[in-house]
């Protein structure tokens, strides 16, 4: 991973992309992000439009959306910054992809509190399903990258897919949701556990019992 | 004035110093990496801590840390010796260990440092990361895996050169610096960032395993590839110079150099003049230089001689030129080879007046018919300050160019210069300190020097401590010639209509020679480029590394370069030229010795003799300012093949067909 990722060849991707443009209903949505920003201050919406850009690539290309570099010279040159600026802001943050992706973006955690309570079963899931890390499957529907942690560690392991994340999964609970988005379906996002609702302990609180019920105040009692 | 103690000495230091400044104010180094005077503090290299109480019980990096009343500093405790070595330690983590054969072997501030402050071993057994090479054009070459990310080339690119092609991407560990999308950097004050450079990732690609630096001589010169001045110095070793590198010097250039300066030396060893040539039957023929002087006393020119100096005359030729001419009875002098004919009655109406230095201080600008940027690139960089760093407004009259800060183009019509629009005249009225620059094109316009000394006087650019009248010219050697008296009022036109029967050029390659052709044609000069195509005699002369002179750049400064290595073959130093001449032709030119034909010179023109400013005394002359309405011509078409020297460089071509033309050489590269 010492080297830059590879970009796909220039030529190709300004002949499809160089004439990006927003559609009516994004430009819209980027002259109101501007406009979050002091006059002058413009370049601070360099990442919600690249998100929106992303977005908007995906939704051409029927995946999660990628940046070719002519649409990120389209963000620049609208917000006035030298390109080099904007292509740092992609090159420094994951969630933007610099090489096209599948339809579905899994992005499996692999840091310890996720591996700790199974984060190898949820990879073997995805790699029995087809998938190899940092690769686009061949039917162009899923896209598998490890990831480091997302601050969902009550709910380990958990990976998330494009906007959702699906959490307390295991090797099965994986294969279903995998299977479900390969059918075209909308799993149920959020917790696995059917014990539980979202980050809540299984079977019920541990501590701080009392609260449950009333606004209970413990510190008498410490 | 806060008042703190560096190692037990207590000093005061000026307001707003950092902790680094005072360490050094109090005569203690401070070892560093990112930190650079002249580039905004980045604070990442961490090779700076020092141990500051009070403040947190940990050393701090002294670099980004002001100082305080009462701040008790120690750069010598047992903390910050463990803090640097620690730095050091992570810093040649992922170092490779090549030094023998990389060329900033010898002026690395690694090694220099990790000698220094270093722990002398290694604790560290994994792999080391490698990075590939990027490509950054024909002047920068990479070998990123040494890159240790201070980031100085970045902020270079952004804040003097204003080429915003440089940045780190990725994150990290991957964390790389390379140009956008590996393209050359379009600029041309890039080689710069192989000086910033701490280390040997960015190093410079035609001196690529050249010479170590203990082997090369080191002789301080003035650069003549334009009328900036740049102060360098310049690398030899044997007979060959190698390289050249800017010094410091905040008046001039800072510490920065032109790519053209820094690389322009390939061409002083090929397409040399090494023999004298005389035409014969229409073609050269090499000859002695007896033959060749028998050839111009053949001429019988008597007082019928005129000469031409090329843009890298120094003073010394064009004196010993002017003492020959006069003493044939001759006045015929002139420098401006393509035809500028401004007036030049007064010379403080063609310098600029207000200093280079200065230039960086004024509020409104007006940029009439130049392209600073390929002109005078350090001047570019001087008014790019004023304008991005200092909020200065510039406006421009001419063609549109990049000039890597905001310019708002008022549109390419000399006449603007007598009616400007209303808001530019406003801005330049109401500023505390305006400025105009015209280049040499504007001048070129019939009435545009007039009309720019009455703008001048009407927006109040003249007043006390400031004077915001400014000619930039290309040519290093236009304020020495001028002062010389290389000046008739008509310009070229007025030699080429007294039909002189011998004409001397002196390293003159851009007169239109059709007009000379009942002229016996002298090249004296150090390169086969036009003017010795054109020939009909050719003296083989020194380049400007080859010998001693003084030269004066735009602003007026008189300047003095030393020799660094000798002509090739039968070449002479343009002095002794004139002087052998002077005894065929049965003239006396007064001098036998450097130092007396410069003793001369300075008799003729005593300002020449004082190095720094000369003083031209502020008296416009009462000039037509009626300018046409007309075009601002060019009169650079190729920033990096404007002379004679640079046209016989590899590097300057390719820097040329690279940058300039689009030629696709990366691939080569490899």
């Amino acid at each position: 991973m010492a080297d830059a990722p590879q970009i796909p060849d220039e030529t190709e991707v300004r002949a499809r992309w160089g004439a990006f443009a927003w559609t009516a209903e994004n430009a819209e949505k980027a002259k109101s992000i501007i406009a979050r920003y002091p006059a002058g201050r413009q370049r601070s919406a360099v990442m919600p439009l690249l998100d929106l850009a992303q977005r908007q690539v995906g939704a051409e290309t029927q995946t999660q959306g990628w940046l070719p570099v002519p649409v990120i010279e389209y963000v620049a040159a609208q917000l006035d910054m030298p390109y080099m600026r904007a292509y740092e802001v992609v090159t420094f943050y994951t969630m933007y992809n610099l090489v096209p992706v599948g339809r579905y973006h899994v992005q499996v955690c692999g840091t310890t509190p996720c591996l700790l309570r199974g984060s190898d079963d949820v990879m073997a899931a995805c790699k029995n399903r087809g998938m190899t890390k940092g690769k686009t499957t061949p039917d162009g529907l899923f896209t598998l990258t490890e990831v480091e942690c997302m601050g969902t560690c009550t709910n380990a392991p958990m990976v998330q897919i494009n906007d959702d994340n699906f959490e307390d999964l295991d090797y099965d609970s994986m294969t279903r949701i995998l299977e479900a988005l390969a059918a075209g379906e909308q799993p149920k996002t959020g917790t696995q556990n059917p014990k539980r609702l979202t980050s809540d302990p299984e079977g019920g609180p541990t501590s701080l019992k009392d609260m449950v019920s009333a606004n209970h105040d413990y510190r008498k009692e410490w | 004035m806060p008042k703190v103690t560096v190692d037990g000495v207590e000093l005061d230091v000026p307001q707003g110093a950092t902790v680094l400044q005072a360490c050094e104010l109090a005569g203690k180094e401070i070892p560093r990496f990112c930190y650079h005077e002249r580039l905004s503090i980045a604070g990442n290299c961490r090779m700076c801590l020092v141990e500051v109480s009070p403040g947190p019980p940990k050393p701090q990096a002294s670099c980004a840390l002001p100082t305080a009343e009462g701040q008790v500093i120690k750069t010598d405790s047992p903390m910050v010796k463990k803090a640097r070595e620690g730095v050091m330690e992570f810093l040649l983590i992922n170092h490779p260990l090549d030094c023998p054969i990389c060329d900033q072997g010898g002026e690395c501030d690694l090694q220099d440092q990790s000698v220094a402050y270093g722990r002398g071993a290694t604790r560290y057994d994994e792999n080391k990361r490698a990075v590939t090479e990027k490509y950054m054009g024909p002047i920068v070459k990479t070998v990123m895996t040494r890159c240790i990310q201070c980031t100085r080339c970045v902020r270079f690119a952004e804040e003097v050169a204003g080429v915003e092609d440089i940045g780190a991407i990725g994150r990290g560990e991957n964390m790389q610096i390379t140009s956008y999308l590996e393209r050359a950097v379009a600029s041309e004050l890039s080689g710069n960032v192989i000086d910033l450079c701490p280390v040997g990732a960015l190093t410079s690609k035609p001196y690529a395993f050249e010479a170590r630096p203990w082997e090369l001589t080191k002789t301080l010169g003035i650069d003549m590839m334009d009328a900036v001045g740049t102060n360098v110095r310049i690398d030899a070793r044997g007979r060959q110079v190698l390289r050249v590198l800017p010094r410091v010097n905040d008046d001039v250039n800072e510490e920065w150099a032109s790519d053209k300066t820094r690389h322009h030396v390939d061409g002083l060893i090929r397409r040399r003049l090494d023999q004298p040539y005389v035409r014969k039957d229409g073609a050269l023929q090499p000859a002695t230089w007896a033959e060749a002087f028998e050839a111009i006393k053949a001429a019988n020119a008597g007082a019928s001689v005129a000469a031409i100096a090329g843009d890298m005359a120094d003073c010394e030729t064009m004196f010993a030129a002017k003492a020959l001419v006069n003493a044939l009875g001759g006045n015929l002098l002139e420098g401006r080879q393509t035809g500028l004919d401004y007036d030049v009655t007064s010379l403080s109406a063609v310098n600029f007046n207000t200093t280079i230095a200065e230039a960086e201080n004024a509020d409104v600008i007006l940029l009439v018919g130049t392209n600073l940027r390929w002109e005078a690139p350090l001047i570019n960089t001087r008014v790019r300050k004023a304008a991005w760093k200092k909020g200065a407004k510039v406006f421009g009259i001419g063609a549109e160019t990049d000039l890597t800060y905001k310019v708002e183009w008022l549109g390419n019509d000399a006449s603007l210069v007598a009616k400007l629009p209303k808001a530019a005249l406003d801005a330049l009225k109401g500023a505390e300190r305006p400025m105009l620059i015209f280049g040499g094109g504007a001048l070129s316009v019939p009435g545009v020097h007039g009309a720019a000394l009455d703008l001048a006087k009407s927006v109040g650019a003249i007043k006390d401590g400031w004077n915001g009248f400014n000619v930039v010219h290309f040519s290093a050697a236009r304020m020495g010639s001028l002062m010389l008296g290389y000046g008739l009022p008509g310009g070229i036109r007025d030699v080429v209509a007294a039909k002189p029967k011998l004409a001397f050029f002196l390293g003159a390659d851009e007169v239109d020679f059709t007009n000379f052709a009942d002229t016996l044609k002298v090249y004296v000069g150090h390169h086969g480029d036009k003017g010795a195509h054109a020939a009909d005699v050719i003296l083989p002369a020194a380049a400007w590394t080859e010998k001693d002179f003084t030269t004066v750049n735009t602003e007026g400064r008189v300047q003095r370069s030393d020799k660094a290595v000798f002509a090739p073959g039968d070449a002479r130093e343009d002095w002794s030229i004139f002087r052998a001449l002077a005894d065929t032709l049965g003239v006396s030119v007064g001098f036998d010795s450097f130092d007396a034909c410069r003793a001369a010179m300075v008799a003729v023109v005593p300002a020449l003799g004082v190095e720094g400013l000369a003083d031209y005394g502020w008296a416009p002359p009462k000039l037509p300012a009626k300018p046409d309405a007309r075009e601002i011509p060019s009169p650079i078409k190729d920033f990096y093949l404007t002379n004679a020297i640079c046209r016989a460089s590899p590097t300057m071509n390719r820097c040329s067909e690279e940058i300039l033309h689009g030629a696709d050489y990366a691939e080569a590269a490899e």
